[in-house]
């Protein structure tokens, strides 16, 4: 039987930087009380708790989807009851840092689309942008409502050894994860509800009403009630729970591309039992290439054919933009800082991970000789897709990815493996350290709004730095406390 | 409410009934075999043309006998309308607007598909068979209580219940049509003393026994019960309670004259049936141009709500209410 206590002071942090622990034995200020209440629990009680934890995940039906597992598509959330902590004072910092990021991205993006500034002053290489996928021509000369692309970004931070926040990788084509967040929080609150009595945990409850007032500030008919939809690829799509969870919140339809249809007066409507009905905001969570069979891939049954045209006539929004993602590349990503500099004349307030790109001669001779040392990650995959961790691939696997580097320098970039932070994660009866990352979300209309900490993802299998769901994932409330007003003990 | 979604809420309601009622299918043939002196042989091969799934059945079987037919209707997946491929369309349609329905529903339906996945077997022996179908008729009428006493009565729920009372309608008179089958001259010597007990055995697999005895107060005879099942206002199994509240429930939804017309034109044809002659011929005949004109119901339905989804279709059917 577990001894929580015995197990939170037998506790190792090894050498990586811990979320909850200054040092083994040692706990942060902000998980003191929740690390003195956990210790205080019996063996018992822990375990009346996860077993909560699991039948709350059921009745509350959260659920992803899992392409091969053919007649169960939905699977069970998998998440750790213990939060990881993040004081508010630290969380501040990071959310002007995320808030000023995707502003330089959206003008950036503006800028590509439009007169190309960037490029001609010198900032950002032609022959970057001729190569890049997900440079979109059709949307050449566009300039979206407010002059904003990405309305909802999705951001990976990650923490060193010395505990700096990086910004792995930024998300602005279809981020997904925000309704787990939720959901884990509305789990905890279920399962360990004393402790929100005695600490000042920031709520995290207001995004939907948020992303429903950013997706509103953009319709075309601003004097009307806005019809907004949810554009989704349907339930096999592996983030079809979140799509429903939210457009349920926001109170909006849930549309399938043969929901809609595209008239000759170029507005979208959709069919509905009344009739057709005119649609003006899509938040649409079908990648790019699939939303319009007439502008983009033409056997794409997922969109809606004429979506293009509606949006290059104004007629309706589309967000995230069709085109958004040509920022998030992970080659245009090591640009940054420096488009940050560009664009709002500052230096950037959250740094990039160190990065080697492979396009550079130099750089890449360091890659290729440092392969098994570095994360190799091709420019465009997204879920941890198509990426080499060289510490632990064989050799085989180090030879194709430099065949692969060498045959697409463009498409590949390159990372030290970083010594990701941990946090204490329940594992069987025992408390273990496991690495995790955090993906904000910022949302950008005439104001910017960030999340109250983000979506925890933890690497369940010893060692593993690899948090995706869809590769044995799991995911943690995150709490940002309050230590700017400490009389807030109670509420 | 989206065309898409409102046809997934239609065939959710018309595959839980189909399950529900084909397991009273099977209850009122089990039952009539049991209640018919030996010597008479009706055995299982008709049940799968009253199912409407005769083709099917064809395609994968040579014998019509018990151990066929019963697993068949049942359990088979290669027959759409088994109770597992009933319940397990049930589901589908469920998974896309579950946010529709009360939660307990979808878990209700989860339920009941892998009650008859996992122990649809049991139901291949006669001796567990019957408590089996009860189970599946009990938890069903389960989830009608659920969304009955949790739904709002919105938009979402008059599809629900257009899809339900056109399926149950549909499949009283299939169920009626298992007795019509098995009918050998009314006059015959050696049935007369079990006609009665088979009309009750009918009644009582529709859950009717009672409240037809409170309504006809007379012995038990065919052409009441056949009255009765098809043409009573106020029980509601019957066809004609059925086809009154798709008048009302149609009422309440947009451009529905159509629609409308179609179930006043069915009701006058149901309300005009003579059973002292259709029992004697024509019963079969009968049933089967009620089963007809509901499917035209359907395409009705089909044309004026849920058309909309389909590619390609022109458009101008479909008038801009923005």
């Amino acid at each position: 039987m577990v001894d929580m206590k015995k197990e939170l002071a037998n506790y190792n942090c090894n050498a990586f930087y811990d979320e909850l622990f200054a040092a083994s034995g040692q706990p942060r200020p902000s998980a003191q009380k929740l690390l003195d209440f956990i210790g205080a629990m019996s063996a018992d009680d822990l375990q009346d708790r996860t077993t909560a934890v699991d039948l709350a995940i059921k009745v509350m039906g959260i659920s992803f989807t899992v392409y091969s597992e053919g007649d169960m598509i939905d699977r069970a959330w998998p998440f750790d009851l213990l939060p990881r902590i993040i004081p508010r004072s630290e969380w501040d910092a990071i959310d002007l840092g995320l808030k000023q990021r995707v502003t330089a991205l959206n003008l950036f993006i503006q800028d590509l689309y439009n007169d190309q500034k960037v490029i001609k002053d010198g900032v950002f290489p032609a022959e970057l942008l001729s190569e890049s996928v997900n440079f979109r021509k059709q949307c050449i000369g566009v300039t979206p409502p407010l002059g904003i692309w990405a309305h909802i970004c999705g951001s990976d931070l990650v923490r060193d050894a010395e505990g700096t926040v990086y910004v792995l990788e930024d998300n602005l084509r279809v981020p997904s994860g925000v309704s787990y967040m939720l959901e884990n929080r509305q789990v905890t609150k279920r399962v360990l509800p004393e402790i929100f009595e005695h600490m000042n945990i920031m709520p995290v409850d207001d995004y939907p009403s948020q992303l429903y007032d950013t997706l509103a500030a953009l319709s075309p008919r601003p004097q009307d009630e806005p019809n907004i939809v949810l554009l989704t690829p349907g339930i096999f799509n592996s983030a079809y729970f979140e799509h429903a969870y939210l457009a349920q919140q926001m109170g909006i339809e849930l549309v399938q591309g043969s929901d809609l249809a595209v008239l000759d007066d170029d507005c979208v409507y959709m069919r509905t039992v009344e009739g057709l009905q005119r649609v003006d905001v899509i938040y649409r969570r079908v990648d790019d290439l699939f939303i319009d069979p007439e502008a983009f891939n033409p056997k794409s049954v997922l969109g809606a054919a004429g979506l293009m045209r509606a949006w290059t006539k104004g007629n309706v929004a589309l967000a995230n933009a069709p085109g958004a993602g040509v920022a998030d590349d992970k080659v245009v990503y090591t640009y940054v800082p420096q488009l940050i500099k560009y664009y709002l004349d500052e230096d950037a307030r959250l740094p990039n991970v160190p990065s080697y790109l492979c396009m550079d001669n130099k750089q890449r001779e360091h890659v290729l000789a440092n392969i098994d040392q570095l994360v190799v990650k091709p420019a465009n995959e997204s879920g941890g897709y198509g990426m080499l961790v060289g510490p632990k691939s064989t050799r085989a696997e180090q030879d194709k990815f430099r065949e692969l580097i060498k045959a697409n320098p463009r498409n590949y970039m390159a990372q030290p493996t970083l010594a990701l932070s941990t946090t204490p994660t329940v594992i069987g009866n025992q408390v273990k350290p496991r690495h995790v990352d955090l993906r904000p979300f910022i949302l950008s209309r005439d104001i910017q709004y960030t999340t109250m900490g983000g979506l925890t993802r933890v690497a369940l299998v010893e060692g593993s730095l690899v948090v995706n769901s869809s590769q044995g994932g799991g995911s943690k409330d995150t709490w940002i406390v309050d230590d700017l007003h400490q009389d807030g003990g109670t509420r | 409410m989206l065309s898409r979604v409102a046809e997934h809420i239609y065939w959710f309601g018309r595959y839980t009934e189909r399950a529900e009622n084909t397991a009273r299918l099977l209850k009122v043939n089990t039952t009539l075999l049991l209640d018919l002196p030996p010597k008479i042989t009706f055995g299982w091969g008709h049940l799968p043309r009253i199912a409407g799934c005769q083709e099917a059945f064809d395609e994968h079987h040579e014998q019509a006998d018990e151990n066929n037919v019963v697993h068949f209707l049942i359990l088979d997946e290669r027959n759409p309308s088994s109770i597992l491929s009933s319940l397990r369309s049930a589901r589908e349609n469920m998974r896309t607007t579950r946010d529709l329905m009360p939660r307990e529903v979808w878990e209700q339906v989860n339920r009941l598909y892998y009650r008859v996945r996992e122990q649809g077997q049991q139901a291949m022996s006669r001796q567990r068979r019957h408590e089996f179908l009860d189970q599946i008729i009990l938890d069903a009428n389960m989830i009608s209580g659920l969304l009955f006493g949790g739904m709002s009565n919105d938009q979402a729920f008059r599809f629900l219940h257009i899809g339900i009372d056109i399926e149950r309608a549909d499949m009283t008179t299939r169920i009626i049509d298992v007795r019509s089958e098995s009918l050998l001259p009314e006059q015959s010597e050696d049935i007369m003393p079990f006609l009665n007990i088979q009309w009750m055995s009918m009644l009582r697999s529709l859950t009717a026994y009672q409240m037809y005895r409170r309504h006809i107060r007379r012995r038990v005879n065919g052409p009441d019960v056949l009255r009765f099942l098809l043409q009573n206002t106020e029980f509601p199994r019957a066809v004609v309670f059925c086809l009154n509240r798709l008048n009302s429930t149609l009422l309440q939804l947009p451009h529905s004259e159509p629609c409308i017309n179609q179930v006043i034109q069915l009701r006058t044809h149901v309300a005009g049936g003579e059973f002292h002659q259709l029992i004697e011929q024509g019963l079969s005949e009968f049933l089967d141009q009620i089963q007809l004109e509901l499917n035209t119901l359907h395409s009705c339905l089909h044309k004026h709500y849920f058309a909309v989804e389909e590619q390609g279709e022109s458009q101008s059917q479909f008038s801009r209410s923005d």
